[in-house]
């Protein structure tokens, strides 16, 4: 069996390299895994045991990050078909996309002056959901069924558009709620 | 292959005692598994107001009271001319009268900088001068002291008491923080423990702690809120409890903000009442803090409390407040503590309403308008029949214990967050974060860097706490030279930073040049902290350990080293060295373990540091293969899916 430290994400979970998977099950793996590792069960241990279960652990948190998170799991199994998302990488999206990016956008930049901002916010973080949701599904199947990565690239940059507008959101709806309250 | 056991106490005692090795030989050539040893353990909530040790005893977690039958440890030091000082009761019936050498709330000075404590400092009477290091230091008539070494005077008194009431050394300790308490504040407290003498296995959370004490008495799994309101600190954390494992969904809080701050809102009312101006000196602001305090516990019980207050005049003032204006009075501050119960909402990912159970810490949330105000945000009533006080000592103490390695089938686990986000100061004073709050530790990030000028070798990083965008808006954690960068031309370095958060939630910073793999040695100039040699000076100067010789001291901390891993290494060869290892791993392994047994019982601790060093080496692939079995183990529950 290979080395933690070498294993993929998946491998580590003991999980097909599949976009769907069944977080119940994620999770449960999770904490079975920490329940061995963990520096908890290494505190009175010696140094060597004590570092080795800091990084088996470490990984083991940031496979789980990973792999729960439907954007960055979506951008790792990219990453290991070989079609890496760089980080400045532009999308070539088509106009009809665009548009309604900036339409959300400017949704969210006159939230302030509806008559009841918070309700307002709740229906655009709302329709963000669900658009995001359809991302989600798209992603599946390009990734799952048809392996057209040049379509998933295409979904993952979109998705990162909306999380970025969903962080816009939760920081706009921090803000109202510590005027108001 | 003859192997020393650990004794608890063996610690205290010179190795080459003969009667000390004879009681050492009891290791039974026929056993199988070593029995397991009860070691001391303790849990310690170091608290503004109150600090509080508790221990498991016969499968309990209780609170250890002093000789008079106290629980609490009232967390006051006051220093004397003679050099000695005193802690506790005796200590804080003094406050009124020695403001400036009876230290209160020093917990709010934890890694502080002399900047931040001058604007405490309007609130906190004492004398601060600047201290070489970057902590500032309080002028008192014993010396100069730092923060750090007040709550060691602290956690000493309380590491006293454990130890009388459990009858031998403490092997080591849990000490809770506020969940909020940045990467700063975390080291002065762990160096404290260390001044203390204390081995602390880990630094826990106060609201993980209070949830494992929960959790403990009522089992059922959920979410649960803690809302911890400590005399100078505010936590909120959102846990999900799963079958005996503790995982921390978001924590918030704030730092400074506390119960003190209640008794600061009363006590500018009763000035005002009392006609007091606005220049008191430290004398009468500690009795009316004082008569604050003791207002606002009469008035959970009643509607109404008598005041009575000294002025400097000589005039006894007398007045009454009611519940009702105590309630407008603290209702602003209340009202502070939900933001960041909005923001913990939110970065879980829930709605107020899916939050299950409610748990009240801190001797402030008492007051009835704060659980009726926190009942009124989560839409249900907090419980009400957990002990405020004790239940962050009680959570620690089980942690404490497990941790020693007293519970090996304990099947409790807290995965804890880290609370603010990880950045790296950029260009033009901008902040880019590595590690967002809330990521679960341990964690560890990496980035690469290069060099911009011909033959540079060394490299500065100053990394900051907090959520801004600005450098000035967050908190300066600390700055990390990396030298011996093999010298190159400009931009051909690939130098690799890695970030690591520990379990304690502390921060360490490793360096390496990949194209030359050299190791970059890192100087760590803390913003707010004790560097590694202030602390062996610390340590050095203590009155308890002078009488120690540093030698000696780093003798014993090898030999207690070199134990553990011989007993580990021990239990592992009998239970599977057959199934992991060939014949010559194995005989390296014994060759080494041999020679560090030898050199054990020896005085040269040079000599026993390379041997552990050795048999390390020799055995890593052998522990490597150890733990990577665990985890196929732990997984061979669940059906393989088959994969590429």
């Amino acid at each position: 069996m290979p080395p933690i430290l070498t294993q993929n994400h998946f491998e580590l979970f003991s999980l097909p390299q599949r976009y769907v998977l069944e977080r119940a099950q994620l999770d449960a793996r999770y904490r079975d895994m920490q329940r061995s590792v963990h520096p908890d069960r290494y505190a009175s241990a010696s140094d060597q045991e004590r570092r080795i279960s800091m990084q088996q652990t470490t990984k083991i948190n940031e496979a789980y990050e990973v792999l729960k998170d439907p954007l960055k799991r979506g951008r790792y199994l990219l990453e290991l078909r070989g079609h890496a998302i760089e980080d400045q990488q532009s999308s070539h999206q088509d106009p009809a996309f665009l548009m309604r990016q900036m339409e959300l956008r400017e949704n969210l930049a006159e939230i302030r002056e509806q008559d009841d901002p918070l309700q307002a916010l709740d229906r655009l973080a709302q329709e963000i959901r669900s658009q995001y949701g359809a991302l989600e599904s798209a992603l599946a199947q390009a990734l799952d069924d048809d392996a057209e990565f040049e379509q998933a690239v295409t979904l993952v940059l979109r998705m990162q558009f909306f999380k970025r507008l969903q962080e816009e959101v939760q920081e706009l709806e921090a803000d109202l709620e510590d005027e108001l309250y | 292959m003859y192997l020393p056991r650990v004794l608890q106490s063996c610690t205290r005692l010179l190795p080459c005692d003969p009667t000390i090795m004879a009681l050492l030989q009891i290791s039974e050539p026929g056993e199988t598994t070593a029995p397991h040893l009860h070691r001391l353990a303790a849990g310690i909530d170091l608290g503004t107001t109150n600090s509080l040790v508790a221990s498991v005893r016969s499968g309990t977690a209780d609170t250890l009271p002093d000789s008079e039958g106290r629980h609490l440890l009232p967390s006051v030091v006051r220093y004397r001319e003679d050099g000695g000082h005193q802690v506790g009761a005796a200590a804080k019936a003094q406050a009124t009268l020695d403001p400036l050498n009876t230290i209160i709330s020093v917990k709010r000075l934890m890694g502080r900088g002399l900047q931040d404590v001058k604007t405490l400092g309007s609130n906190l009477p004492y004398e601060f001068v600047s201290g070489e290091s970057a902590m500032p230091l309080i002028h008192t008539v014993a010396g100069e002291r730092s923060p750090v070494q007040v709550s060691a005077d602290i956690l000493d008194e309380l590491r006293r008491r454990a130890e009388d009431t459990l009858g031998g050394e403490l092997s080591g300790v849990v000490i809770t923080v506020p969940a909020y308490f940045d990467d700063a504040q975390r080291q002065a407290t762990k160096d404290a423990g260390k001044l203390a003498g204390l081995n602390v296995l880990r630094l826990l959370n106060e609201p993980t702690a209070a949830a494992v004490a929960y959790g403990l008495d009522r089992g059922g799994d959920g979410v649960i809120a803690v809302y911890d309101l400590g005399g100078g600190t505010f936590d909120i954390s959102i846990l999900r409890l799963n079958q005996g494992v503790f995982e921390v969904m978001a924590t918030a809080g704030d730092s400074a903000l506390g119960g003190d701050d209640m008794d600061r809102l009363i006590a500018l009312w009763i000035m005002g009442q009392a006609g007091v101006s606005d220049d008191v000196n430290h004398s009468l602001q500690r009795r009316l803090l004082h008569e604050a305090c003791a207002a606002k516990e009469k008035l959970t019980e009643c509607e109404e409390a008598d005041l009575s207050l000294h002025l400097d005049n000589g005039i006894q003032w007398q007045g009454k407040l009611t519940r009702r204006k105590m309630d407008e009075l603290i209702e602003p501050l209340v009202k502070k503590t939900l933001a960041p119960c909005r923001r913990a909402l939110r970065d879980a990912g829930i709605g107020a309403g899916e939050v299950e159970e409610i748990i009240m810490v801190g001797g402030s949330t008492r007051v009835p308008k704060v659980r009726a105000m926190v009942g009124g945000f989560f839409g249900r009533e907090p419980l009400l029949d957990i002990d405020p006080d004790k239940v962050v000592a009680i959570g620690a103490a089980v942690q404490a214990d497990i941790l020693a390695g007293n519970k090996p089938e304990d099947e409790m686990l807290l995965l804890d967050v880290i609370p603010l986000s990880l950045g790296i100061e950029t260009m033009g004073g901008l902040t880019e974060k590595i590690i967002p709050r809330n990521t679960t530790i341990p964690v560890a990030r990496a980035q690469e860097f290069t060099t911009f000028k011909d033959g540079q070798t060394a490299m500065g990083l100053h990394i900051v706490q907090g959520e801004r965008e600005l450098v000035e808006d967050c908190r300066s954690l600390a700055r990390f030279e990396l030298r011996d960068i093999p010298p190159m031309t400009a931009g051909a370095a690939r130098i690799r930073v890695s970030y690591q958060v520990d379990a304690d939630g502390l921060l360490s910073v490793t360096a390496r040049e990949q194209t030359s793999g050299v190791q970059a040695h890192i100087e760590v100039k803390p913003s707010y902290g004790l560097t590694d040699k202030e602390i062996e000076t610390m340590l050095r100067n203590s009155l308890d350990h002078a009488q120690d010789d540093m030698e000696a001291r780093r003798l014993r901390e090898q030999q207690v080293e070199a134990d553990r891993v011989l007993e580990a290494l021990q239990a592992a060869l009998r239970e599977d060295g057959d199934k992991f290892l060939n014949r010559e791993e194995r005989a390296a392994i014994e060759q080494a373990a041999d020679k560090l047994v030898r050199l054990r019982n020896g005085d040269e601790h040079r000599a026993i540091r390379k041997a552990i060093e050795k048999l390390e080496s020799v055995s890593t692939v052998y522990v490597d293969r150890r733990m990577n079995a665990n985890i196929q183990k732990a997984m061979a529950g669940h059906s393989v899916d088959e994969f590429k």
